[in-house]
């Protein structure tokens, strides 16, 4: 009975969709209030369906409901609670319908908060987002039902896939939808911007918040399923370069630009078409995300089974999606006109060059990710681009972007002095060369990439210390006096710096690892020790081990550095009961500076077993960098002006004084 | 600086980082692209040992072989027309199967054995690469629900 409430309620909030994605469009063509309301009361109704919808699908996940079939594919009556509930999102159909729950609940927030928007421009807003949920929902309904019946209902369920059972990825499809679905507001604002023929500051005051938000979800989503690679497929790695990884850095590339052209549109009015283009691209490419990831027409070591005719589906709805907000733009961009005048070197410029640069990295990943693809539909070979071909692109161009990030917020508005930037940051500079230097003949390999990286990821953390110590005057006036203006300085800066900061964290984190790892694998016996990155390794017979769902092996892994124990590791290959399947899980023992990393493998039969053991130097940095970057967009989320917003339109926005 | 010069300006900083962007691309593709090979196309072009490739095909039944150190494991990889002996030393993926779908990247060794510095996981044991199931369906043994 449950499940057929869900299916009935989805299919109502289809039609609210339906309802909400035109009859506000019209009244915003007439003028007609009533029809113009009709989209929040639409919106919020839509949101509160769909969500029944889900707690449906959720209810009868926890009672093992298996007369569904989506319920019997992936659950099984003896699966931890949380497993339970998380499977909901672990498989297609369930997770298409996080997607839509998630759409809805944006559109609602934007009909709840949006009480100082136009009132055209809200109907506008909400019509789009409606049209959106209404592709999904219909997308949903009509190729993946997650309210299928099954008769006659099994005894038992077939369990959900056994690595996803796991609490970092239990959390990363919520927090990457968050991001890729966050999106959609502000491509929804594009759109209806672009309708009403008029950007202008408060329109970027109002669009910044929903792409801040939807950034830092996308961030954390990213570090997470990035962090759920590293420790569960036991390889060591954090970043494959694979399709789908690929797939969710494209939007954040194109939104992290989003996020610093909407500045130049809010105080300095300029940039306005570029900023509508961004924010359509960067929602776009999330949808394409999802259609790499949905579709399987790309191998990818993070591939899950699929069905070709609901790619097809994906792909139609993003042609209309981006083709349709494209040519729209093409139409009325023109009209757009272009706002504050400024010189090459000054914030504006900065801002370009950083847009610049990040649309030049998408355009590399996206040429890397789907050249196969295109190489494969014209009937050529069948090819794959891997890592090597990113670090001959990838990594090379964002150097001068990090190196750029420094300067940016040292240049004035409009005119910049590119020279008197430099002196202040002489100091900084010459640090950051010594690093370099330093490191260069340290690195045993990759030197040259160990050199810059680390140079740069120094130059990146003392430049935004600097900057904020510049800006707080410290030591200029008694401290005392710094600390109330560190106070007193607005959140967004903070956010900033913390942001900016985070960069030179995580890339230190990467170099870490790419430059240092230690990989050793080898056939251990208990009894017998090993040499691996200065450490004696030693472990004792793996011990069985009865999990909820699972029998486990663990094994009693002991690294002595000098006679002193420096870590106890506790790895388990698992096998699940009613798979079979086996997971490796890997433990892991962090201190701030490295991680000690090992896998167990399988038995010899002759008293050895495999081990595969990491030493990873500066790992917890990649995600302790991508951590501070979200909590920057949070901080920077705070700020008073954001939440109270630009409630009145100015005829001509009055220029701002340089922060 | 007047708003024609500056969008002059700006359009040629955009179309040399997009030139200088599109260089690195085909430069980088052009030395780093992996090409798939069916065991068929490996019998009939012997590609040589510098080249790094990809094969894929199904694990043949009764191949798996532990070498004598342990670690290194050899077994075939069939696309039911040729057969390519692999040999991979390190721990092998959670879903790696006798009977299996497997993409593995790496070199053509001069004994003719394919000596595979990665195995690429899957997460989903119904999962079966698309290059597997063309190169399965050129040998003519393809059924559609195979990768189910």
């Amino acid at each position: 009975m449950i499940p057929e409430v869900g299916h009935y309620a989805l299919v109502l909030a289809m039609v609210l969709a339906l309802a909400q994605g035109t009859l506000p469009l019209a009244g915003a063509a007439k003028g007609d209030p009533g029809l113009m309301e009709l989209g929040r009361t639409a919106a919020l109704a839509q949101a509160a369906l769909t969500l029944l919808s889900f707690l449906a699908l959720t209810w009868a996940y926890v009672v093992s409901d298996f007369s569904l079939l989506n319920v019997v594919a992936n659950s099984h009556s003896s699966k931890p609670l949380l497993y339970k509930i998380t499977g909901v999102w672990g498989n297609h159909e369930g997770s298409m319908l996080l997607w839509v729950l998630i759409l809805a609940l944006f559109g609602a927030a934007v009909a709840a908060f949006g009480a100082n928007l136009p009132t055209t421009l809200r109907a506008r807003v909400l019509a789009v987002q409606g049209l959106i949920g209404l592709g999904f929902h219909a997308f949903i309904l009509f190729t993946s039902n997650p309210f299928d019946r099954l008769d006659p209902a099994p005894f038992d369920g077939n369990d959900l896939n056994p690595i996803l059972q796991d609490p970092g990825l239990a959390f990363h499809p919520p927090l990457l939808y968050l991001g890729y679905v966050g999106l959609s507001v502000s491509f929804s604002f594009a759109v209806a911007a672009l309708i009403e023929g008029r950007v202008d500051a408060a329109w970027a005051r109002w669009v910044r918040p929903w792409t801040l938000a939807a950034w830092c979800f996308l961030t954390l989503g990213i570090a997470l399923g990035s962090w759920w690679a590293y420790y569960e497929l036991g390889w060591g790695g954090f970043w494959f370069w694979d399709p789908v990884e690929n797939a969710s850095l494209m939007p954040w590339l194109l939104a992290t630009a989003l996020l610093h052209s909407a500045i130049v549109t809010e105080k300095r009015d300029a940039l306005k078409s570029w900023t509508v283009l961004l924010a359509i691209l960067a929602f776009s490419l999330a949808l394409l995300g999802t259609f790499l990831v949905r579709s399987g027409v790309l191998t990818s070591v993070h591939a899950f089974a699929q069905d070709p005719a609901r790619g097809l589906y994906i792909l139609g709805f993003i042609v209309l999606v981006a083709g349709g907000g494209l040519t729209l733009y093409a139409w009325r961009a023109p009209k757009l006109a272009g706002g504050g005048l400024f010189a090459p070197i000054s914030r504006e410029g900065g801002l370009i060059f950083n847009n610049l640069l990040l649309a030049v990295l998408t355009v590399v990943v996206f040429l890397g990710t789907l050249y196969p693809l295109l190489l494969d539909a014209l009937g050529g070979d069948k090819v794959s681009v891997g890592p090597p071909f990113y670090a001959a692109t990838f990594i090379p161009l964002s150097f001068p972007l990090l190196a750029a990030v420094v300067f940016g917020p040292l240049l004035a508005w409009k005119r910049g002095d590119i020279l008197g930037a430099s002196r202040q940051l002489a100091a900084v500079g010459a640090v950051a060369i010594a690093v370099g230097v330093l490191i260069s003949f340290v690195a045993q390999r990759h030197v040259t990439l160990a050199a810059i990286g680390c140079g740069l990821s120094a130059w990146l953390i003392l430049g935004a210390i600097y900057e904020l110590a510049r800006r707080i005057k410290l030591f200029e006036i008694p401290v005392g006096d710094s600390l109330r203006r560190l106070v007193g300085l607005p959140r967004a800066s903070i956010g900033m710096t913390i942001a900016h900061a985070s960069l030179g964290i995580c890339t230190a984190g990467i170099i870490g690892v790419s430059v240092w790892q230690v990989e050793t694998i080898a056939l251990l016996k208990p009894g017998d020790t090993l040499r691996h990155a200065g450490f004696e390794v030693s472990m004792e017979t793996p011990r069985e081990i009865d999990g909820p769902n699972f029998v486990a092996e663990r094994g009693r892994i002991t690294f002595k550095r000098d006679g002193q124990v420096a870590a106890v590791l506790e790895p388990e290959r698992r096998i699940f009961k009613t798979t079979r399947r086996q997971t490796t899980e890997a433990a892991i023992k962090t201190t701030l500076l490295a991680d000690i990393y090992a896998t167990l493998g399988e038995s010899d039969g002759k008293g050895g077993w495999t081990v595969r053991l990491y030493h990873n130097p500066l790992a917890p940095w990649i995600w302790l960098g991508a951590a501070f970057c979200a909590l920057g967009g949070f901080v920077s989320l705070t700020d008073r002006r954001l939440r109270v917003g630009a409630p009145l339109r100015a005829r001509r926005p009055a220029a701002q004084p340089a922060e | 600086m007047k708003p024609k010069r500056k969008r002059l300006w700006l359009l040629l900083g955009s179309m040399g980082a997009f030139a200088l962007a599109v260089t690195l691309v085909l430069v980088a593709l052009d030395d780093n692209l992996v090409f798939f090979h069916s065991p068929t196309q490996i019998a009939d072009k012997k590609p040589p040992p510098t080249q790094r490739l990809r094969v894929g095909g199904l694990v043949a039944p009764g191949s798996v072989e532990k070498g004598s150190d342990g670690l290194t494991t050899t077994f075939v990889v069939t696309d039911t027309r040729a057969n390519l002996k692999v040999s991979y030393r390190g721990q092998l993926p959670d879903l790696f199967r006798e009977g299996q779908g497997v993409v593995a990247e790496g070199t053509l060794g001069t004994d003719g054995v394919f000596l595979a510095r990665e195995i690429l996981a899957k997460h989903d044991e119904t999962y079966m690469p698309p290059e597997v199931a063309k190169a399965l369906k050129d040998a003519g043994h393809w059924k559609k629900d195979a990768g189910k």
